[in-house]
């Protein structure tokens, strides 16, 4: 494709991701603005798309582990991002050739355009999930036999770990450790995979598509097109509106360390179905109309402000928002039942079977 | 009896009242020197209503002066901002995402030093003095006469920042201003940071505005108290003022809401500002404001200080109204500064809101006659939909199903109907004019807790003990009468993706304020 991602790319690519992180992958401002000092400090990055990339590339994806609430605190730095890839490719003998995302949705969608930038790689344009999941397990090229590890850790103080695990989540579970260690916060390389695999398990164009997404949402928000910020949404994801109304009430609690979530939705105008109820753990997990399930991981189910379209993470949704709630279509693979065993409502503790979107007309964004 | 003052950017109001009697009201344009405006404004109160100077219990000021210096960049201090937190956050030094011109205002300079904690309290590294030391020499040498603390989760764990204080006051002495980021902002490291070297910035300005504000007052034989009103409508003395001038930042609204809310004899009720381009709704819960709980941008500056939740929503005296078959919307263009050109009643070709009231009779202004020809249907479906689009804002500023009252203000409160839907009545108090006075008059004094818990098991109760108690000893430092003082918010949301239980807790304490004589 020729493209570039550049710094002023930066602003509407956290905002197209932070909605792909359906409710979690944290707020991407400090990613953002980590890449646009990169990105004004080492020039553009250069994206490669995923069936541009050659078969014998060597592809390292990378990522932030950890809390979004820690890194708005502990600011990740520029040299731990590349210390992991570093780490990897000493482990493994290896030069990467390319730099990959492997969670689009959040914060995790800029960290590997810092560290694109920071080692002059080029970058490709997708990831390995589509949206924001919690374990480092969950991610399409698992299904594909991809290993998680060989895996390299770094924090902020210099620390480096490699991890060769016996299983996926062996892996998650080690590197979870070691991050809450590090102060809840580390990055990670892992996943490195050929050019041939990354085009078997990449969801392709996601980061592009952010971009994307997200410049039109600004232009929908300044009255330069026609349509409304939600409008625009569903749209470019193809995404279906489940309810428009209003958080009437939320309920938290915590339990054995994760924060579950009940919220309800009452609609404005029709109320014959009540109300709409959404669980979430760190993202949206299933909507709910009564005894009818609308949505369930692995889609996404996005709850946006009904006039901005700017996402609402599980942790800012508050009784009196104003809401819409939508679901779009994960990629087609997540939905094969190996992948609904590693991210489907049971292996979130709900005692539900998986809902499919309405299967929209084009699988990827447009 | 107390006197309420509200220095604007425009007009200085001014009150004097006995419990939540009005007795004497004053309006005149703010002058450049503010200290003659509120010399001025005493004795025009004075006159109205005469007073012993000694039977004054307090004067409250509320003041734009310090939001003003920053946005226009004057009379800012040479600041330092000095992070703790190496090796971790060097690649996002301090004042990295501020504009370039705000930064050559406060001749600003950036420091990184070893420190900071954990989310769990651990040590990310220890201080190292002489670090300190050198940063505190360069300093010296340039000039730098306020220094800005952060340190990585201070909220979590204040020691770094009071510890390094201390170290950069040893060298550099006691007139070297000092201003700790846990004491000002929240959770969001450089969010708080901004606040923090905001703050810096302004303390030379904080020290010479409060000392005319207090000589001006002592000028006119009182001897009472002064007091300056904060974000949160709640009241710091004046040795607080010269030391966190951030925090008047948006006393302007709040003052205004807390006032509009007493006139109209409610404690609880939603606030609607109406004005040329937007209608501004603030919610207040037992007399305070709810705060908002997202970044807030000031001056292109991306800070998390306390500030009053306030929607805007784009309906206003100048907004555009169109209609497209039997659908008529008002807003959210609007013709803002250029309406006594751009509307109808002005000779201008853009039918606006204005317009629509001067049709329905609701205003008398500009030239009825360019609006007569104007359907009956279009006037009373943009008046409705005006009602209903204030209406829902209001609906999504409410915190519970409760019902709540609504006040409305300002010029273009015109436009509102007198019941909105869902709503019921609205209230329109009669002294709106100087209801920001009131609202300085009328304040208390607070303290609160912000915090971030690793709760154990079984530990919930006490920590949440302990944030309430904290938040009542902090409201009690600030002076309100310890017999008297309420927790009058709690709040406490699970962090996610992060173990042990790692919970934010917020905790605010209000009461009256102890004024002994």
């Amino acid at each position: 494709m020729g493209d570039v991602l550049t710094a002023d790319d930066m602003e509407p690519l956290a905002r197209g991701a932070a909605l792909l992180g359906a409710g979690g992958g944290g707020d991407p401002y400090i990613g953002a603005l980590m890449a646009r000092r990169a990105l004004q400090a080492q020039g553009p990055v250069d994206i490669v798309s995923v069936e541009d990339v050659p078969d014998d590339a060597v592809v390292f994806p990378v990522a932030m582990m950890g809390a979004p609430t820690v890194m708005v605190e502990k600011l990740p730095s520029i040299q731990q991002v590349t210390a992991a890839v570093d780490a990897l490719a000493g482990h493994l003998d290896r030069t990467p050739t390319h730099v990959a995302c492997i969670e689009a949705g959040g914060v995790n969608s800029t960290i590997p355009i810092v560290a694109a930038a920071a080692l002059g790689l080029p970058l490709v344009d997708g990831d390995g999930m589509g949206r924001a999941f919690p374990e480092l397990q969950m991610a399409l090229p698992a299904l594909s036999g991809v290993m998680v590890s060989p895996l390299a850790i770094s924090d902020d103080k210099g620390n480096i770990g490699i991890l060769e695990t016996v299983s996926n989540i062996w892996a998650e579970r080690l590197a979870r450790t070691a991050t809450v260690e590090m102060g809840c916060s580390s990055i990670v390389s892992l996943f490195a995979m050929s050019g041939t695999q990354v085009r078997e398990c990449f969801v392709p164009a996601t980061l592009s598509g952010c971009v994307r997404l997200g410049r039109s949402i600004e232009r929908a928000r300044t009255f330069e097109s026609d349509m409304s910020p939600v409008a625009t949404v569903l749209e470019q994801m193809s995404a279906q509106l489940l309810i428009t109304g209003k958080v009437v009430d939320i309920v938290r609690r915590t339990v054995s360390g994760f924060a579950r979530g009940e919220a309800r939705v009452e609609g404005a105008g029709d109320i014959s179905d009540g109300p709409l109820i959404l669980h979430f753990q760190n993202e949206h997990l299933i909507a709910q109309r009564g005894n009818r399930i609308l949505a369930t991981t692995p889609d996404l189910i996005l709850v946006v402000d009904k006039d901005t379209g700017e996402p609402i993470t599980t942790e800012a949704l508050r009784f009196g928002h104003r809401v819409a709630v939508l679901a779009a279509s994960a990629h087609p693979r997540w939905h094969t039942p190996d992948a609904i065993k590693l991210v489907g409502p049971k292996y979130f503790g709900y005692d539900t079977d998986p809902v499919t979107a309405t299967r929209p007309k084009n699988q990827e964004m447009s | 009896m107390r006197i309420g003052i509200d220095v604007g950017g425009t007009n200085t109001d001014a009150v004097l009242i006995d419990g939540t009697t009005v007795l004497a009201t004053h309006k005149s344009p703010t002058t450049v020197d503010v200290t003659a405006g509120i010399v001025e404004a005493l004795a025009a109160l004075q006159d109205q209503h005469p007073f012993e100077p000694t039977a004054i219990r307090g004067v409250m000021i509320g003041t734009t002066h310090f939001i003003n210096a920053l946005i226009e960049g004057a009379r800012l201090t040479p600041t330092a901002a000095l992070r703790l937190g190496l090796p971790a956050t060097a690649s996002l030094p301090p004042l990295v995402d501020w504009p370039d011109r705000l930064v050559t205002a406060i001749h600003g300079r950036a420091y990184l030093a070893h420190g900071g904690h954990e989310f769990d309290g651990r040590h990310i590294a220890e201080l190292d003095t002489d670090e300190l030391r050198r940063h505190a020499s360069d300093m010296a040498a340039h000039g730098i006469r306020s220094i800005a603390i952060s340190s990585v989760f201070s909220p979590v764990n204040n020691e770094f920042e009071n510890e390094a204080a201390q170290i950069l006051t040893d060298e550099l002495g006691e007139d070297i201003a000092i201003s700790l980021s846990h004491e000002i902002g929240r959770i969001g490291l450089l969010e708080r940071e901004n606040a923090t070297i905001i703050n810096a910035a302004l303390r030379e300005l904080a020290s010479s505005i409060v000392d005319g504000l207090a000589s001006s007052i002592s000028g006119h034989g009182i001897t009472a108290p002064l007091y300056l009103s904060q974000n949160d409508g709640t009241l710091m003395d004046v040795e607080y003022a010269r030391r966190y001038p951030v925090a008047t930042f948006a006393s302007g609204p709040t003052n205004s809401m807390r006032g509009a809310a007493l006139l109209s004899g409610v404690d609880t009720c939603a606030v609607v500002d109406v004005g040329g381009t937007t209608s501004d709704i603030g919610v207040l819960t037992a007399g305070f404001p709810r705060e908002a709980t997202t970044e807030i941008h000031v001056a292109g500056i991306r800070t998390n200080f306390r500030m009053p939740d306030v929607l805007s929503i784009g309906i206003g005296g100048g907004s555009h109204v169109l209609q497209d078959g039997d659908d008529v919307t008002v807003g959210p263009r609007s013709v803002g500064h250029n309406l006594s050109r751009e509307a109808r009643i002005f000779g201008g070709p853009v039918l606006t809101a204005s317009d629509v009231a001067v049709a329905a009779g609701l205003a008398d202004f500009g030239d009825p006659r360019a609006v007569e020809d104007l359907a009956p249907g279009l006037v009373k479906a943009a008046l409705q939909r005006i009602s209903n689009d204030v209406a829902d804002g209001i609906e999504r500023m409410r915190t519970s199903p409760e019902p709540l009252p609504v006040v409305a203000v300002g010029g273009g409160s015109i436009l509102l109907s007198d019941e909105l839907p869902g709503c019921g009545e609205v209230r329109r108090p009669e002294h709106f004019a100087v209801a920001n006075a009131i609202g300085a008059a009328i304040a208390q004094v607070g303290g609160e807790v912000d915090r971030v818990y690793a709760i154990e098991p079984g530990r919930r109760e006490s920590v949440i003990d302990e944030a309430r108690q904290e938040a009542i000893d902090r409201a009690v430092a600030a002076g309100a009468d310890p017999s008297a003082v309420e927790i009058v918010d709690f709040d406490e949301v699970p962090l996610p993706y992060l173990p042990g239980n790692a919970t934010r807790v917020r905790c605010k304490a209000v009461g009256d304020l102890s004024l002994e004589q």
